[in-house]
């Protein structure tokens, strides 16, 4: 397997990772999909496109995020936890990282009018911040269901001057707002630049958008060599939605001897249909542009996804997940809502630190029995958002008024 | 030779109606069809009803949901399409987006539209760069792959893409989504003659289609015209949706 990796450069140039991805999109996004190839391409060895980026990163976000040694927990767990802190990042959670990079390509394309999906609303609140940033006009689409369950984030990213569209189509939950997206993309195509917040969609957005949040794991390698005694962990985990944080982590490691573990939300259960566990239960498809996995009923239609987590609420995945879940390089496991629960209030009470929901879910895999670490291993978790935007959620769960 | 291919060989004004399979009723399509059919309409689209429809404006979108509410399926279009076929030659073409039929599979889904008698296939979400596996052997089997062109795709494409359907192709006639507004008829007439001019096939013209003057201009300037969320939103609300449909075709038609 590590020969295999060794020299890992998927996608090809049609943006396939073998049967994943591609561009699966009506035909007036093509044109569009190329010219961002094109000045992705450029911006890519562009010295300056780099150095302003990695300026803003620094200044801006406030990175490097630390890795942090989570001391409490490792001795309850018998291994060793290390924490990467994206919640630490300007508007608190690791979807900035992106959301500038991608900013920049579109100020280098010109385009004055942006647009984005969002679900738990962090997507949403760093497209919406750095299209403050960049003076540019910023449009939001979130599902009805999911503007209950994020009004915070609602408020934050009506503060930053977007305009927020409830989303009230099919579901009304992240894979709804993206379909609306696509729609105002297709319309107001020479205009607008969508600014897709992972690493979902049609070539070359799941590429670029891992590519922007490989910073987590570049980091993430120099800071564990340099702090622990070790050259590499032996073991990293990160929550999986559309796959992001995880691709970030991930990718930088990929050729290395390092095993990796993606978790999944589970919801109410794997058995219970209630759950958004894509790679465990869903089989291949197209949505969104791409061909990767899918929830979907015999007929071939997408069926709708649940968890607590409203970021990880998605019937799809990343197509590079689909890949190297396929080729055996990432392990997928997956926690339910209660167990990511009790981790949320676990981290919390442990290590005084609230993770979001989402990031719970890795979490919890820390905590159950079959998860295959070692005595003494070093695990790293992406802790991708910090949970203050969850507050309400988890007191509806416990049965507390606020 | 299938009947779509026949039908683009003569030379006269073709009006493609539009009807969602299993709107508004599950069992609405065959009377619909045939109707439709029967009141002038040279070649029937009929949509498969899909869960996320990306191309589609909130008319459509919201028939498509009521259809899956209803109950439809690939598979009841097609016994459906056999019902259709008992009563009429009518060129029947399907449009849809790719999951439905990838679930199914390019071979069981090719091998039910010959044997049910369904002529052409419309994939909007599956372009160029991923749809000749599709065309090849639809082609192979007699079915025309009918692709889409849009007011921003490049000359060079335009060949490529009717090169690879074969048959028909479908010109978009907006940057935009199904029911939308056209844009000016210089713009239109522009581009529909840079597709005349690139296309190594006929081709036929849909999104923001709804008058009578509409069906006659765009007759003028491409091979036929496609109308579809006008012929959706004129069933709303309708107690008989099927005498709705066969006098708005009427019209459409310049029969009334």
């Amino acid at each position: 397997m590590k020969n295999k990796f060794k020299d890992y450069n998927l996608p090809d140039a049609r943006g396939h990772f073998e049967k994943f991805g591609g561009k699966f999109v009506p035909e007036t996004l093509i044109p569009a999909l190329e010219e961002l190839e094109r000045y992705y391409d450029e911006a890519k060895t562009d010295n300056a496109f780099q150095q302003e980026l990695n300026h803003l990163l620094k200044h801006y976000s406030g990175r490097k995020t630390a890795l942090y040694f989570a001391d409490r927990i490792s001795k309850e767990l018998g291994f060793n936890v290390w924490l990467k802190r994206e919640d630490l990042n300007h508007t608190g959670a690791h979807k900035i990282n992106n959301a500038l990079g991608q900013i920049l390509l579109a100020n280098r394309m010109g385009k004055k009018r942006i647009i984005a999906e969002t679900g738990a609303g962090q997507h949403g609140v760093a497209t919406a911040t750095v299209a403050a940033r960049f003076g540019l006009e910023c449009i939001v689409y979130i599902g009805k269901e999911d503007i209950r369950r994020q009004k915070l984030n609602v408020f934050r990213m009506n503060l930053l001057g977007a305009e927020v569209r409830p989303v009230s189509s099919g579901s009304m939950t992240l894979k709804d707002a993206t379909n609306e997206a696509i729609r105002d993309w297709v319309t107001n195509v020479e205009s607008t630049y969508y600014l897709i917040g992972s690493t979902v969609g049609p070539h070359p957005y799941p590429m670029l958008v891992r590519d922007f949040q490989s910073v987590i794991g570049i980091e993430t390698k120099q800071q564990f060599a340099n702090q622990s005694n070790r050259e590499l962990p032996d073991r990293l985990v990160a929550c999986i939605g559309g796959g992001s944080n995880a691709m970030g982590l991930f990718y930088p490691f990929l050729k290395d001897d390092v095993k990796i573990v993606g978790v999944e939300a589970a919801g109410k259960g794997l058995e219970s249909g209630e759950h958004a566990a894509t790679l465990t239960k869903g089989d291949f498809g197209v949505l969104h542009g791409a061909a990767s996995t899918l929830l979907q009923n015999e007929d071939g239609q997408v069926t709708l996804p649940h968890s607590i987590s409203a970021g990880l609420d998605y019937p799809g995945i990343g197509p590079e997940h689909s890949y190297l879940n396929e080729s055996g390089r990432v392990k997928y496991f997956s926690a339910t809502d209660e167990e990511a629960l009790d981790a949320f209030q676990w981290l919390s009470e442990k290590e005084g630190i609230l993770p979001a929901l989402e990031s719970a879910h890795a979490l919890a895999y820390l905590r159950q029995e079959n998860n295959g670490i070692e005595p003494d291993e070093h695990v790293v978790v992406c802790l991708s958002g910090r949970g203050d935007k969850d507050v309400h959620t988890v007191a509806d769960a416990l049965g507390i008024n606020l | 030779m299938n009947r779509i291919q026949k039908l683009f060989r003569e030379p006269k004004e073709k009006l493609i109606p539009f009807l969602t399979a299993g709107y508004p009723k599950l069992e609405s399509t065959v009377e619909l069809v045939c109707a439709a059919a029967e009141s002038g309409a040279d070649m029937v689209e009929i949509g498969i009803p899909f869960s996320d429809p990306q191309a589609d404006g909130p008319v459509i979108q919201k028939s498509s949901q009521q259809a899956l509410d209803n109950g439809m399926t690939l598979n009841k279009i097609f016994e459906q399409v056999i019902q259709i076929r008992k009563r009429t030659d009518v060129p029947i073409s399907l449009m849809g987006y790719y999951n439905p039929i990838l679930k199914m599979g390019h071979e069981t889904f090719l091998n039910r539209c010959v044997s049910v008698g369904v002529n052409g296939v419309i994939l909007p979400d599956l372009p160029l760069e991923e749809a000749t596996p599709f065309c090849e052997l639809a082609k192979a089997k007699g079915v025309s792959p009918i692709l889409l062109v849009a007011p921003n795709s490049p000359n060079e494409r335009i060949k490529k893409i009717s090169g690879l359907a074969g048959d028909l192709i479908y010109a978009v006639s907006i940057l935009g989504i199904t029911g939308n507004n056209l844009a000016s008829k210089d713009a239109l007439a522009d581009y529909l003659n840079r597709v005349r001019a690139n296309s190594v096939t006929p081709f036929v013209v849909g999104f923001g289609i709804s008058s009578r003057d509409d069906v006659v201009w765009f007759n003028k300037h491409s091979d036929g015209a496609v109308v579809g969320s006008s012929i959706i939103k004129n069933m709303v609300g309708k107690s008989d949706p099927v005498n709705a449909t066969e006098l708005l075709i009427k019209i459409l038609k310049g029969n009334i």
